[in-house]
């Protein structure tokens, strides 16, 4: 306010001080993005660094990034000495299947809620929008009593088949579907095609970006997933990895703590997912706007 | 989490503005149906029929052996949701240890990770830096990682000679050993001012079979390892919200306030933060909906102890069905936590639902800033 009683005199004065500030918030700008950038990643480097330290440096210099010497025994120890590479193919398996089933049953569940006119429609699409309020970690004993009366508890399909589908997946496809102009279908149906045909001809291809980005959910969720391993096997040939994970950091590996190994460990089942975030970053980002929910 | 778009679709219920007529789809509702059928038959066998069945199982005392539907299991009513609440006795105790130890980790948490999101979206945000991009990824990054090899990671970062008590030695500070240090911080704070056991008052008769003392023993030492891992892994995820909610607020405004002669604080408290207060709500609730349901951390760091510190509803449920087979105690705090966060998610869902039909906010800075100036 004082700004406006006398501008013409104090104008440069003001436009210096504004420079100088400028400079000062730009500076101070980037400091807090470097403190922060490394709060974040930081830890990162630490697991990979302490991954190819030898246990008593990983003890002694946990903070540094470098090992010295540098070993490889952490990795060796992972394929020879766990059933690594057993979790690493149950995890494939898991999130192949997962992801396929999810991008194929949430399109066509959500292309049917979007377009197809059908009695039901309304109160199924209610249903979908409470399932997704559901929280995943209430479920877990529910799970084990199905899956165990049913018969599929300790089993591949009890690991794979209650995840095929999801309420968010088919929220994504239904907007997603919404959203595309309705004539190009009704051009194909009128031309003959059946509704199937129309949806996997015409509609889906349409569909790519939208394709994408669920599967790229549908692979981070069920890579990443873990109370549904919990309670839907207890053989230990049946881990995925993060159940493995779990397993050899609650100890059942015995003997010291053998960081090197489990941070090595974590970082090869973080890999997966790193790769496909820097390819589809913008994927993740949108998801993150849309805010859909893992359901 | 798409909460904003979906309760307004939710509400638009089934009307489609493109009417179609024709015989065409004489068969739509036989397609429809068809086309529905695996999400309907897989959702509802693995979510619906086992929240029907584990209902029941929480009103019987089944212990795990043969099958919880048949006439030898025992049934006992409500006994497995009283003893929670009303009976004197571990059960109890254990459940509301588990539930304190959730007030403070939510309390701690979420303003922790919204105060932390804000800020790094204002930073990202900011038109004059370069490079944020390789920011903002890098602090979504944790987001999508795997909880349980995050846990990993934190639990080397935490160990007693692991890289946080490198990094506070360096500040002079003996660092604590995290994970077996079950001391409560509010009763470290106690001690420090010279409180260092219970007064007389505070020794017994607290609420549910806690003293309150007990209660009033902050989170545990252990505790704010995982808030430190939970906080730094959710913000990112948060700030691509407010990122969001940022870019809604019109560049001319904040132009318009500067040229008021506003300082940065002023147009932050009185422009920006009113702008953007439908994100932040939801952030907050979209906050608390989903620290009720910490899980995957406290199973990999800490398994509850020590001292049972950090147990929480979630893992207590777990417990107490998976590793001391009562499964009908177990699905019954499951079900008290259901209860808790679909409170949270309906006062989520009420709040934004109003706001999606009058929005008192929108003409606000139309009517103000001219004004002003």
């Amino acid at each position: 306010m004082a700004v406006l009683t006398d501008r013409p005199a104090a104008a440069p004065a003001r436009r210096q001080r504004r420079a100088a500030r400028t400079l000062a918030t730009r500076f101070l700008g980037y400091a807090t993005l470097v403190f922060f950038g490394l709060v974040f990643l930081y830890p990162f480097v630490i697991q990979i660094g302490n991954a190819l330290k030898t246990e008593p440096d990983a003890a002694a210099n946990p903070l540094s990034p470098f090992p010295d010497p540098l070993t490889l025994a952490g990795f060796e120890r992972i394929f020879a000495g766990t059933n690594f590479p057993l979790w690493l193919g149950n995890s494939l398996l898991v999130t192949v299947l997962v992801t396929i089933g999810r991008v194929f049953f949430d399109s066509l569940a959500g292309y049917a809620l979007a377009r197809l006119r059908f009695r039901g429609r309304g109160g199924l699409f209610a249903a979908v929008i409470a399932v997704m309020a559901v929280p995943g970690v209430v479920l877990l004993i529910p799970k084990f009593l199905v899956l165990n009366q049913l018969g599929l508890y300790n089993s591949y399909a009890g690991l794979v088949v209650p995840l095929l589908a999801d309420a968010a997946g088919v929220f994504i496809m239904k907007q997603f579907f919404e959203s595309i102009p309705v004539s190009v279908e009704e051009a194909a149906r009128i031309d003959g095609a059946s509704i199937f045909r129309t949806f996997w001809s015409v509609v889906l291809p349409m569909a790519k970006p939208a394709l994408i980005t669920l599967t790229i959910l549908s692979f981070q969720g069920s890579w990443n997933e873990f109370p549904h391993s919990l309670v839907s096997v207890q053989d230990p040939d049946l881990f995925t990895l993060p159940r493995g994970l779990a397993d050899l950091v609650s100890g059942s590996l015995g003997k010291g703590t053998q960081y090197p190994l489990k941070l090595g460990a974590a970082l090869l089942a973080t890999i997966p997912v790193a790769i496909i975030f820097v390819v589809f970053q913008r994927y993740f980002v949108r998801d993150a706007n849309d805010g859909s929910d893992k359901g | 989490m798409a909460t904003e778009t979906l309760t307004a679709a939710a509400t638009a219920g089934g009307s489609d503005p493109r009417r179609r007529r024709g015989g065409i789809r004489s068969n739509e509702n036989l397609a429809g149906w068809l086309f529905v059928a695996p999400v309907i038959v897989i959702l509802g066998l693995f979510l619906l029929l086992p929240i029907l069945m584990a209902l029941w199982v929480s009103l019987t005392d089944w212990n795990g052996q043969g099958s919880p539907f048949t006439g030898d299991v025992p049934f006992v009513g409500a006994h497995n949701y009283t003893q929670l609440f009303t009976e004197d006795g571990l059960a109890r105790r254990d459940f509301m240890t588990s539930i304190r130890n959730n007030i403070y980790y939510v309390a701690i948490v979420v303003p922790a990770q919204t105060v932390l999101a804000l800020g790094l979206a204002l930073v990202v945000n900011n038109r004059m830096l370069k490079g944020k991009s390789f920011f903002r990824s890098a602090f979504y990054f944790p987001s999508v990682t795997s909880s349980v090899a995050i846990s990993v990671v934190f639990l080397f970062l935490f160990a007693n000679s692991g890289a946080v008590n490198a990094l506070l030695s360096f500040l002079g500070i003996d660092g604590p050993e995290w994970f077996a240090d079950s001391r409560g911080v509010l009763h470290l704070l106690f001690g420090a001012v010279g409180v260092d056991s219970p007064p007389a008052a505070l020794a017994d008769g607290g609420p549910f079979g806690l003293t309150w003392w007990d209660w009033l023993a902050g989170p545990s030492v252990a505790m704010i390892s995982i808030i430190t891992l939970v906080v730094w892994t959710t913000s990112g995820t948060f700030m691509l919200m407010f990122l969001a909610g940022l870019q809604n607020v019109p560049v001319t405004l904040d132009e318009a306030s500067t040229l008021d002669g506003a300082s940065r604080w002023q147009r932050f408290r009185h422009v920006t933060l009113p702008m953007i207060r439908p994100t932040t709500f939801l952030v907050l609730t979209l906050g608390m909906i989903g620290s009720w349901q910490v899980f995957d951390q406290v199973y990999v760091m800490s398994q509850g102890d020590p001292a049972k510190t950090t147990l929480t509803p979630a893992y207590l449920s777990y417990r107490t069905a998976f590793r001391d087979f009562d499964y009908g105690s177990g699905a019954a705090i499951s079900f008290v936590l259901f209860l808790i966060i679909i409170v949270l998610t309906l006062i989520q869902r009420r709040a934004l639902a109003e706001r999606d039909t009058d929005r008192p906010r929108r003409g606000w800075w139309r009517r103000r800033v001219p004004e002003r100036s």
